[in-house]
């Protein structure tokens, strides 16, 4: 086995210094990521797929330019790792998913742009549950991702890939999305830190939608550090996306390490209840002791309506998933059934009814347009995504819009409002990000109900449209990472990394990494 | 509120999906489950609550009236399943 190179230990910020000294290369660094990945990804499989080529050739261009003294972009020579879920139009954009599986984007993702002006090095695509719909990444249509500390354990999900090659050292940056906790849980599981910003503090512009009320892009990296540089490169007000925030964006890296004075932490009593485990819950209220450690005071305080947060969520995901997937009908784009043995089947069907005299079966017989739009998208879409569309079609339909689609979003708006008065009491709310830590891959892919209630922590931010963080604060007794989960008033990532660094300068946990080789 | 196949079934070409034998069955208890857990939402009191539809409120955003350059129809066509250079093809829908 060959020696990796010890930059990918590194955190990003301190490569990024050595990048601007000189002292190493921006292709001497990709080489080592790449070498990383071709020693260890095939045990993993966080990635869909890996660009190196591209990545080298992007590293070389910005040595040269480096060494002709031309100005280059905030990131420049610093590896990210992408989401399939972003368009990119130098690649294909598949969302995990057979319906998407040779789509080229015909333009760049606001965050892809971004990256690329930052003169970031693209190392390749990670994968993740299809359209960005599971918590395990195992709803991917092409391949499982393991976690990097059990290799037969989900690394959660949706951006699962995005975790796990974070924390297996084959990348220093990635960009997930989190809808109901999809950054934040693999985080947690995979020991890494991860960042759901303010609903609309980055644009989703080029983001292929998945349930566009709660979609926000954001990054994962190994320390709260350099998660706020990363931030801070891709966040911004986008004309391009409507419900982006106009606001100035902080340079939140620089801020970062000032502890945050008269610090008050509110802790929800409805987070330490039943199916909480019992080593989660020691690890997080030992995180709690430290901050007390560092002068914050620590507040119960109550959000009531969290215990819906769930149900609310499951309502409304798959009620805008549904109507976002409406797109894919094998017309303009992805994939589209074979029309040969499509109007063979309609043919046969077609005899078969007239055979038997079913006027009314002949009547309800799809037509082939129709057929043709049915079999394309049952073909394209795996189970969990067929799953939520029917729920939301379902929840949509005449009779039943408003007891769940319109009930659902007045429950949202009271557990915002549970937020807003806990957080004129504390500054942060504080608590675990799962129940549990890492589960086996399989063990809940048979029962769907299951894998949605691993999102009870996280879901709550996303309908509120608050900013997230999660970060480790210990492992259990199997040697499992357990994360820590900050949340913080809208547009107050600030404060959130200011918090979050303060805790991690006072522990060694974001140091362990899983041994790999 | 039980849902039943021959909701399933409804619903299927409303998403405009097809579903065989087998699918329909599963999909016809797990939805079942998920709907009846959802259901718990009717113990919450809304009465003169306001829906919220998005999680920062919504306001009118205004583009200058410019006109900007659109996406090529050639790049637009790439990734057509079906497609004569100048329009999208679709199997016939009349007949």
């Amino acid at each position: 086995m060959p020696t990796l190179s010890p930059l990918i230990y590194t955190p990003a910020t301190e490569l990024l210094r050595r990048l601007q000294e000189g002292e190493i290369s921006a292709v001497e660094l990709t080489q080592a990521y790449v070498d990383a990945i071709a020693t260890r990804e095939q045990r993993i499989g966080a990635y869909l797929r890996v660009e190196a080529e591209r990545a080298l050739q992007q590293a070389i261009a910005i040595d040269d330019r480096r060494r002709k003294g031309h100005t280059l972009g905030k990131l420049a020579g610093l590896p990210v790792a992408v989401k399939d879920v972003l368009c990119d139009k130098s690649t294909r954009t598949t969302c995990a998913s057979r319906m998407l599986e040779n789509f080229r984007p015909p333009y760049d993702s606001t965050v892809v742009a971004k990256l690329k002006a930052a003169d970031a090095v693209l190392l390749g695509r990670t994968n993740m549950d299809e359209f960005a719909m599971g918590g395990s990444t195992e709803n991917s249509a092409f391949q499982i991702t393991r976690n990097p500390w059990d290799l037969e354990r989900a690394p959660g999900g949706s951006s699962g890939g995005a975790a796990a090659c974070v924390a297996a050292e084959m990348a220093p940056l990635s960009i997930g999305t989190d809808t109901g906790g999809s950054i934040r849980q693999p985080a947690g599981l995979c020991g890494v830190v991860g960042l759901k910003p303010t609903y609309g503090r980055v644009s989703r512009y080029g983001l292929v939608a998945f349930a566009s009320s709660l979609d926000q892009v954001g990054p994962l990296a190994r320390t709260t550090q350099d998660v706020a540089l990363l931030l801070e490169s891709i966040a911004g007000h986008d004309p391009r996306d409507s419900t982006s925030l106009d606001q100035p964006v902080p340079e939140y890296s620089k801020s970062i390490s000032e502890p945050l004075k008269g610090l008050r932490i509110g802790l929800v009593q409805e987070h330490f209840a039943e199916g909480l485990d019992s080593e989660v819950e020691s690890a997080v209220r030992e995180a709690i002791r430290v901050y007390e450690s560092l002068g914050a005071v620590v507040k119960m305080v109550s959000l009531p309506h969290s215990k819906h947060a769930v149900a609310t969520y499951y309502v409304i995901a798959p009620c805008e998933a549904s109507s976002n997937l409406a797109r894919y009908d094998g017309v303009h784009y992805g994939h589209r059934t074979d029309q040969v043995a499509m109007l063979a089947e309609l043919a046969e069907e077609r005899k078969l009814l007239e055979g038997a005299k079913d006027e009314v079966g002949l009547e309800r017989l799809d037509s082939s347009l129709v057929r043709m739009y049915r079999r394309s998208r049952s073909e394209g879409f795996g189970q969990e995504v067929k799953r939520r569309i029917m729920l939301g079609t379902y929840a949509l339909s005449a009779g039943y819009y408003d007891a769940y689609y319109l009930k659902a979003l007045k429950v949202r708006r009271l557990i915002r409002q549970d937020f807003d008065h806990a957080f004129c009491e504390v500054d942060l709310i504080a608590g675990p990000v799962t129940a549990q830590t890492a589960f086996r891959l399989g063990e809940k892919v048979d029962d769907p109900l299951a894998m949605y209630l691993v999102d009870l922590y996280t879901v709550s931010a996303n309908l509120a449209g608050i900013p997230g963080i999660s970060l480790p604060c210990g492992f259990d007794k199997a040697g499992l990472p357990i994360g820590l989960q900050l949340l913080a008033p809208p547009l107050e990532e600030e404060r959130l990394l200011r918090g979050a660094y303060m805790y991690e300068q006072a522990n060694d946990w974001h140091k362990h990494r899983p041994k790999m080789d | 509120m039980a849902i039943t196949r021959d909701d399933v079934e409804k619903v299927s070409l409303l998403a405009r999906l097809q579903l065989n034998g087998e699918e329909i069955e599963r999909l016809t208890g797990e939805l079942a489950r998920i709907v009846e857990y959802v259901d718990h939402l009717n113990e919450v009191p809304t009465e003169g609550i306001e829906p919220m539809a998005h999680a920062v409120e919504v306001h009118n955003v205004f583009a200058p009236d410019e006109i900007q350059p659109s996406l090529p129809r050639e790049e637009a066509l790439a990734n057509a399943p079906s497609h004569n250079n100048r329009a999208f093809l679709v199997p016939p829908v009349l007949g």
